[in-house]
């Protein structure tokens, strides 16, 4: 099935207070009648929890498989996983954010159900100070509304180090 | 409450802390919120084993950081683009002040719009994000 990231008011609540943002405008549905945009609308960063509710992300636990955060061990990227879960267990240890861009179409509210189509973009290489060789990936990211109304277009650039980056 | 392009003038600039002394707590509030739960954010242990310094702040929390910023400035729903590179990383402990300057206001198709430069900085003035954004503006 499609990934589809419903977006809740109460989920939107709780992403404010994670960036301590107390605009009224991310929880009070009365303030908000009062404000430009008529109602509940979601921070600028907000689409990127869609990896809340996207199947395969590997960096969520899933439920009965290997994680690759510490338990009884400490673990790291490199660990390997237990031969039963070759499959599964998340990944991205090694990988890092080194960009991320928006354009808004339109506000993203509570009620809008998201589906989006994802492409990739360039790829391109650079030898970094620290951590050795950087591979960078871009991509391009479409989310739509559940009436195929363009809300929010995000480019995004991963970096992939050949030894842990200590800065940037 | 929005900004109206004849109050504003190339250079100028709007500056707000946007967190004090970042605790653990937040960035794992954020993980939770995001849903990005790679253990390099709140995993002590794994970050160390991992070869860092220690467990660091996502880069997305310092860009949503700067959005508060941005809106706190231009209005709710305003922004059309927004954008960042993440140039250095964010840990326990850091204050962090994010700043937007004005490059150029415009007008597109009618609507006026302005465009700014945007940095976010360490209480030492290491850059942690730099980009760009553009409002809309009356």
């Amino acid at each position: 099935m499609a990934d589809r990231f419903p977006i809740e008011a109460g989920h939107i609540l709780l992403f404010a207070r994670s960036v301590g943002d107390a605009n009224p405008i991310y929880y009070d549905e009365e303030y908000a009648k009062t404000t430009e945009p008529g109602q509940i609308i979601a921070p600028p960063t907000f689409v990127q929890a869609s990896a809340q509710f996207t199947e395969d992300y590997g960096l969520r636990p899933k439920i009965d498989q290997w994680w690759f955060g510490s338990g009884k061990e400490p673990r790291g990227s490199g660990a390997p996983k237990p031969p039963e879960q070759e499959s599964g267990g998340g990944s991205g240890g090694g990988g890092l954010h080194a960009e991320q861009h928006y354009e808004y179409h339109q506000p993203l509210t509570p009620g809008m159900v998201l589906h989006w189509e994802r492409e990739p973009g360039e790829t391109w290489e650079r030898e970094g100070r620290r951590a050795g060789k950087l591979i960078f990936s871009e991509s391009i990211t479409k989310y739509y509304d559940q009436d195929d109304n363009l809300v929010i277009t995000a480019r995004s650039v991963g970096v992939r180090t050949e030894r842990p980056a200590t800065q940037g | 409450m929005a900004l109206k392009a004849s109050d504003l003038s190339v250079g100028q600039v709007h500056e707000e802390q946007v967190c004090y002394d970042l605790s653990r707590t937040q960035i794992v509030q954020y993980a939770g919120s995001s849903g990005d739960y790679n253990p390099l954010h709140t995993d002590e242990i794994f970050a160390k084993a991992a070869g860092y310094p220690g467990a660091f702040a996502h880069g997305m929390l310092t860009m949503g950081l700067t959005g508060k910023m941005l809106t706190n400035w231009v209005g709710d729903g305003r922004l059309t683009k927004f954008g960042v590179r993440f140039v250095s990383q964010v840990f326990p402990g850091d204050t962090l002040t994010s700043k937007a300057t004005v490059k150029e206001i415009r007008e597109e198709d009618g609507q006026k719009l302005v465009d700014l430069e945007v940095e976010t900085v360490k209480e030492d003035g290491t850059a942690v994000a730099t980009g760009h954004a553009t409002a809309r503006v009356d």
